[in-house]
């Protein structure tokens, strides 16, 4: 029953998650990710999910705590302040490895800030977060089609690795309308035996918990939590080439940010310059070692980090680029999106 | 071919909806389409726009620069966009409301009495961004207009669906006025 | 057993035989073991999920041999939304703190009432929090020491103790609100069938519903065991009177 649509973003994400047998949505309104909450209402009476317009995200967070750990297939979507709103519960999600699926559109900060698209949470989303040591999966689709993809996907991972994972999208992403396929629908069988679903007299009682008050035990759940980011670091990095062959300029840009630089490097290469763009899809874990790698090829001559922030992914890319070329940043802020021409520009008079 | 497209005017004109209508035609005829908005305290009674990218290939960046064609609705979005059609472009202006025209001459200008027009010939001024949408489709061949009463007929609720006749004849109309 | 003899107590199996960490003379204990008593007697172990709080009682799970979770500061009553609902044939209670929730989760208290969310609240108010060192709660009464209020708890500039059965019996979606307390054997029944009768209209899906059980903590109070029986009935029961505030029709639940 795959079918194509033309769709807003917001509402191809709450489409997504229905049809990847979404059992629980828990969710408050914020500009500009309220489509997800309202398509979701609207499509209730037809399908078999509960839906709770909670009284804040603090509390949206806590039942996706509640019912997640009760074996349900469950998720929250919100926008940036919301998003800081939800961290005590992420953090206690992630502790107790709660599988459970989150969306951020985000929209400029700090603060109320503005209403307008944004990658100003990708500190937030991808080091953490809330208090403690502990990661999110977090995916960064670029259109439509992948926010129904990654939806998919996140759901996947979230049950593979008792994880909660993030999209980190944006508001245009969320707002503007594309051709999409949709994926047929699953009929989902959750199989999670330790769920609180009551005790039966085969089995101990499951406690979720997050607390584990004696510090060597405490500690035994970070290395646990610890081993579980390292295999996904190994198993589930995922990333976009665009035109790398004979790179002398990479780019390096995720989300709505590298569907512009898409178009940078095209018109870099019209006009013979040897640019290429990388995209981290997962930007945690996220992409070392082919940046690495990269930065390793005499050709290159240097990488520039383009985002919609005043410089975040950019310290993951120097981290990994490991001084062995120059890291470069541009971005705008506040909401702002950077135009193609304003890049190249850029480009032209500070590096070349 | 990659059509780059904007349409601005006041919230309420329809811009919006003409956006919506060309790239779900275009969709329908197996072209890659974005339709991006503006979003925000924009919409609640100060301008409104929508990019439309129209393509045969995937398209890249959803938000660009510069437009192949602009169609403006009122005097605020000339000044905004005037500047960025691309040389060559197309800027389809509303005359009946805009009052000063505009004055580059590397670009093809279209002034369109659309909203007189609709209120004389059709009897419903709300019907004049369809007159515009005709023009544009006249003159960039972007779409049939079969796709676009086909886009009629599947964006309009269906309570609606007795205007599509007249949102037809708005859509001749504004052909056969380029 | 000796010819003869007839038990007539015991320590409900479901009740692990474990040391509790609770102070001597905490109702904790007590309030633990008649809701256990309820879900051995009714068999209904694999139908019962809890939900602990942040406070003394956070180790709840540790004794209670059910299905438990444990949720953030105040935030109980989200959980045992989310559970409910995706469990709906489940009896879920949360076991809460004043501090837990008439403070930092007041807002997921009343909206969760206000929502007849189908679930048990047992609301255990003994004005003080007493896992951080006796610092002062929302329902310490006026004029009671605590750390924070090391001068009598003053309300003109910390308001009057507040009662929450009298504000979630206000709602509407709330089927059944009962205060109880523990300080008499007498009292400790009438609370065992108060939690009884919550899980009975919690079965029946009529709403909320909410026990409320004025408790002690000697520790913290300063107090023996028996001088905070006496605190309790001078003090307390004065100000948070015992009883029910709202139930259901006699009909509707049976």
């Amino acid at each position: 029953m795959a079918e194509t649509r033309f769709m807003k973003g917001n509402e191809a994400l709450g489409e997504a998650a229905i049809r990847a047998g979404l059992q629980g949505y828990f969710g408050y309104p914020i500009t500009p990710q309220s489509e997800v909450v309202e398509y979701l209402a609207l499509q209730e009476p037809n399908h078999n999910y509960v839906l709770i317009q909670a009284e804040s995200e603090l509390a949206a967070v806590n039942m996706v705590y509640g019912a997640a750990a009760a074996g349900a297939r469950v998720m929250t979507t919100t926008s940036s302040p919301g998003f800081s709103l939800m961290q005590e519960g992420i953090s206690y999600i992630a502790c107790s490895e709660l599988p459970c699926v989150f969306a951020n559109i985000v929209r400029g900060g700090p603060g109320l800030g503005t209403i307008q698209p944004s990658q100003s949470d990708y500190f937030q989303a991808t080091k953490g977060g809330g208090h403690g040591d502990y990661h999110l999966i977090v995916l960064g689709p670029n259109s439509v089609q992948e926010t129904v993809d990654h939806i998919y996907l996140a759901f996947e991972l979230a049950d593979k690795y008792r994880s909660p994972v993030m999209l980190l999208s944006d508001g245009a992403i969320g707002q503007m309308m594309e051709k999409v396929v949709l994926p047929d629908p699953i009929e989902y069988k959750p199989d999670k035996p330790w769920a609180t679903t009551g005790k039966t007299p085969d089995r101990e009682r499951n406690i979720i918990t997050s607390l584990f008050i004696q510090a060597e035990i405490m500690e035994q759940r970070n290395l646990k939590l610890q081993e579980k980011f390292k295999k996904i670091t190994e198993n589930e990095v995922r990333y976009e080439e665009y035109k790398l062959d004979d790179v002398e300029y990479i780019i390096v840009s995720f989300g709505l940010c590298s569907r512009i630089s898409k178009k940078v490097v095209d018109q870099a290469r019209e006009s013979g310059i040897k640019m290429g763009l990388f995209r981290p899809i997962t930007l945690w874990p996220f992409p070392t070692k082919p940046i690495e790698e990269l930065a390793s090829i005499n050709s290159v001559k240097c990488f520039i980090s383009v985002e919609m922030n005043a410089g975040q992914m950019v310290e993951d890319v120097k981290l990994s680029v490991n001084g062995k070329k120059p890291v470069y940043f541009y971005g705008r802020t506040g909401g702002i999106v950077p135009t193609p021409d304003e890049i190249i520009n850029h480009i032209k008079e500070n590096l070349l | 071919m990659l059509q780059e497209m904007i349409f601005a005017g006041f919230g309420g004109q329809g811009v919006l909806s003409m956006g919506t209508l060309l790239a779900y035609a275009a969709m329908k005829e197996g072209k890659e389409v974005s339709w991006m908005p503006s979003y925000g305290p924009e919409m609640r009674g100060g301008t409104a726009n929508c990019m439309v990218n129209i393509s045969d290939e995937p398209i890249s960046s959803p938000i660009v620069s510069e437009y192949d064609v602009a169609v403006v609705l009122n005097q605020p979005s000339l000044k905004k966009f005037e500047s960025r059609v691309k040389k060559d472009g197309i800027l389809i202006w509303e005359s009946t409301h805009i009052k000063e025209p505009p004055t580059r001459k590397d670009i093809t200008v279209i002034p369109l009495p659309a909203v007189e027009k609709a209120t004389n010939d059709l009897k419903n001024v709300k019907v004049m961004n369809m007159l515009l949408l005709g023009a544009l489709v006249k003159l960039k061949n972007t779409v049939k207009k079969e796709s676009l009463m086909i886009a009629l007929k599947d964006t309009l609720p269906r309570r609606h669906h007795h205007l599509i006749p007249l949102n037809e004849q708005a859509i001749n109309l504004g052909m056969s006025l380029v | 057993m000796k010819p003869g003899y007839e038990q007539i107590y015991k320590r409900p199996e479901t009740l692990l035989p474990k040391r509790m960490h609770y102070c001597p003379g905490c109702f904790h204990s007590t309030i633990h073991k008649i809701i256990m008593e309820i879900v051995e007697e009714w068999d209904i172990q694999d139908k019962v999920i809890g939900v602990c709080p942040v406070g003394c009682s956070v180790f709840a799970y540790d004794y209670l041999d059910i299905d438990m979770q444990e949720a953030a500061h105040g935030r109980a009553a989200a959980v045992a939304t989310g559970i409910k609902r995706m469990l709906p044939d489940k009896i879920v209670f949360s076991y809460q703190g004043d501090g837990d929730l008439a403070a930092i989760g007041t807002a997921e208290t009343i909206h969760a009432c206000n929502r007849g969310e189908n679930f048990t609240f047992i609301f255990i108010n003994n004005g003080i929090y007493g896992m951080t060192g006796g610092q002062m709660a929302p329902t310490t009464l006026e004029g009671q020491k605590t750390t924070t209020s090391p001068y009598g708890r003053e309300p003109a500039t910390t308001g009057m103790p507040i009662k929450m059965s009298e504000l979630v019996s206000q709602l509407i979606s709330v089927a059944y609100v009962e205060r109880v307390s523990c300080n008499t054997p007498a009292n400790t029944r009438k609370a065992k069938r108060a939690i009884e009768k919550a899980f009975k209209i919690q079965m029946k899906g009529l709403g909320t519903t909410f026990i409320e059980v004025v408790s002690n903590c000697p520790s913290n109070w300063k107090c023996t065991p028996e001088e905070s029986l006496e605190w309790i009935k001078e003090k307390a029961l004065p100000y948070f009177p015992l009883g029910v505030f709202k139930e259901p029709a006699k009909e509707e639940v049976e």
